[in-house]
């Protein structure tokens, strides 16, 4: 009992510890903006890298995103006896509120947030963070600010073409597997949709992509170690950036739509 | 009598809890060439990353040209890490840059070069430790021993007054490591700079340094010329000297 409680007093102080670390590599985030246009070539670069290069994945899992929302909004209002043409509405709705910003994110953070972790937590243990340091190169305005920036900006654009191809997917699946014709489908769409529900998903959206790549760095800032280092950091980077994602998606959901 | 280039003053450094410098205390010369030794692990890393300030005191200090690293703003550090060059025990060479790109950065983010004048001084450098013809080639492509030349291009790129040379031939076969000696004695020359070396390759350390400092115990055991290590009674630097596994130090 005794050594339980230890060991979950320990994670408590390493919870504390890492909250920590991470507001001070948020400072020194905020510090190096002033360095923004010197490292803006650095910023487009992890913009594509980062951004651009996770289209084609998020395009696939909207199709699919959308697709299923469709047949189990279909399957549902069969169970409680409700008309197929609010299908639109009910699509609609769950994508651009919750299932793009929330499963877009999760996959980013699994993409880009482990591959900033991966790629830092290798530059650190192969000293080549303390080299920069060395060359009098400040490593939170080289590679910290233009990730962050760059997962930042890029996951409110990932979620603009994840609201569109879901709401496709659901359509195709509508019109083909439930059988609501495509003029029903989006007039019921048109008819739930509200321009702030895309703002607040897409401000959501900015929040999940700032924290992706505030914990991907810091867990890469902070690896130990070798090979076994930096996967133990990319991990913990996934788990960290997943459970934020969804803590902050409940409290947006109490903030910004209210029952 | 002429301030030391570099002081070391009382530093003492421990990892999760473990002493690593129990109160090293150094000065270092303009011009002087040291070299460092001791066993693996015995924290010569450790006291050569306090010089640049890429690790803190936990008490003590250490003195760049008479002002204290620890107390110096990020603009003032940057200052002063451009006048030092280090090359790396893994050379800690940027894999996703080409060799030229990883010799000219410093030069480049420093923002007081000109593209073309970039682009003569990487020239100038890989030319002089020998790989003019690699510019354009990855890390990956490198061998360890050109690797360590490229580190060593790097840490030259900006003509610093002081090289800081982290087991420059560990992990090479012995002539790429007489290659490094001789462009490690080479450079210091030419260039005219206070050079730190920390090592336990001997060999390397008796051909490329004119003063010897060994750490045991987080502490200094012997400070002194080439001539006066060779000499020395003390049982503990024979045995390292000579590299017996029988004495006082025992391998942990």
């Amino acid at each position: 009992m005794a050594s339980a409680l230890e060991g979950l007093g320990r994670k408590g102080v390493s919870f504390v510890v890492k909250l920590g670390g991470m507001s001070i590599m948020f400072g020194s985030f905020v510090v190096s903006l002033k360095g923004f246009f010197r490292s803006f070539g650095l910023i487009i670069e992890q913009v594509y890298a980062l951004g651009v290069q996770s289209l084609p994945l998020i395009v696939i899992i909207s199709i699919f995103v959308g697709a299923v929302s469709a047949w189990q909004a279909a399957y549902q209002f069969k169970f409680i006896g409700a008309p197929l043409h609010y299908i639109g509405d009910a699509v609609g709705k769950a994508v651009v509120i919750e299932l793009a910003p929330v499963l877009s994110a999760l996959v980013f953070a699994g993409r880009v947030g482990a591959g900033i972790t991966a790629e830092l937590g290798t530059m650190r243990v192969t000293e080549q963070i303390d080299a920069l340091e060395s060359m009098g190169i400040n490593p939170i305005r080289y590679l910290v600010m233009p990730r962050i920036i760059a997962c930042l900006m890029m996951v409110p654009f990932l979620v603009v073409f994840a609201n569109f191809v879901a709401i496709i997917g659901g359509l195709i699946v509508s019109v083909i597997g439930v059988d609501v014709s495509s003029e029903t489908f989006l007039s019921g769409f048109r008819h739930s949709f509200k321009m702030s529900d895309l703002i607040n998903g897409l401000i959501k959206a900015g929040v999940f992509g700032f924290l992706i790549g505030l914990v991907g760095c810091y867990e890469g800032f902070q690896t130990r170690g070798g090979a076994q280092g930096v996967g133990k950091a990319t991990t913990t980077s996934v788990v960290i950036s997943s459970v934020g994602i969804l803590v902050f998606n409940f409290i947006f959901a109490v903030i910004l739509f209210r029952v | 009598m002429t301030t030391p280039l570099i002081q070391i003053q009382s530093v003492h450094k421990a990892f999760n809890g473990q002493p690593v410098l129990d109160g090293v205390s150094l000065d270092i010369a303009r011009g002087e060439s040291i070299t460092v030794i001791g066993q693996s692990g015995c924290g010569k890393s450790v006291l050569l990353k306090h010089v640049i300030r890429l690790l803190e005191p936990d008490q003590g200090r250490v003195l760049f040209n008479g002002k204290d690293l620890g107390e110096l703003d990020l603009h003032e550090l940057t200052e002063v890490r451009r006048r030092i060059g280090m090359l790396f025990q893994s050379a800690a060479l940027f894999d996703s840059m080409t060799v030229a790109e990883n010799v000219g950065l410093g030069l480049k983010e420093s923002r007081q070069y000109g593209r073309n004048e970039i682009d003569r001084i990487v020239a100038e450098k890989l030319k002089m430790v020998g790989l003019a013809k690699a510019a354009d080639k990855n890390p990956a492509e490198l061998s360890g021993g050109m690797r360590k030349r490229v580190g060593l291009a790097r840490a030259i790129a900006g003509n610093p007054e002081v090289l800081l040379y982290d087991e420059p031939t560990t992990g090479l076969d012995p002539i790429t490591s007489d290659v490094i000696n001789d462009l490690i004695v080479r450079l210091t020359e030419m260039l005219d700079v206070t050079s730190i070396s920390v090592t336990h390759d001997m060999k390397s350390a008796f051909k490329i340094s004119n003063r010897f400092v060994m750490l045991y115990e987080g502490r200094i055991r012997f400070d002194g010329s080439p001539e006066e290590l060779r000499q020395s009674d003390d049982s503990v630097i024979q045995q390292f000297i000579t590299g017996n596994a029988d004495g006082p130090i025992k391998v942990r």
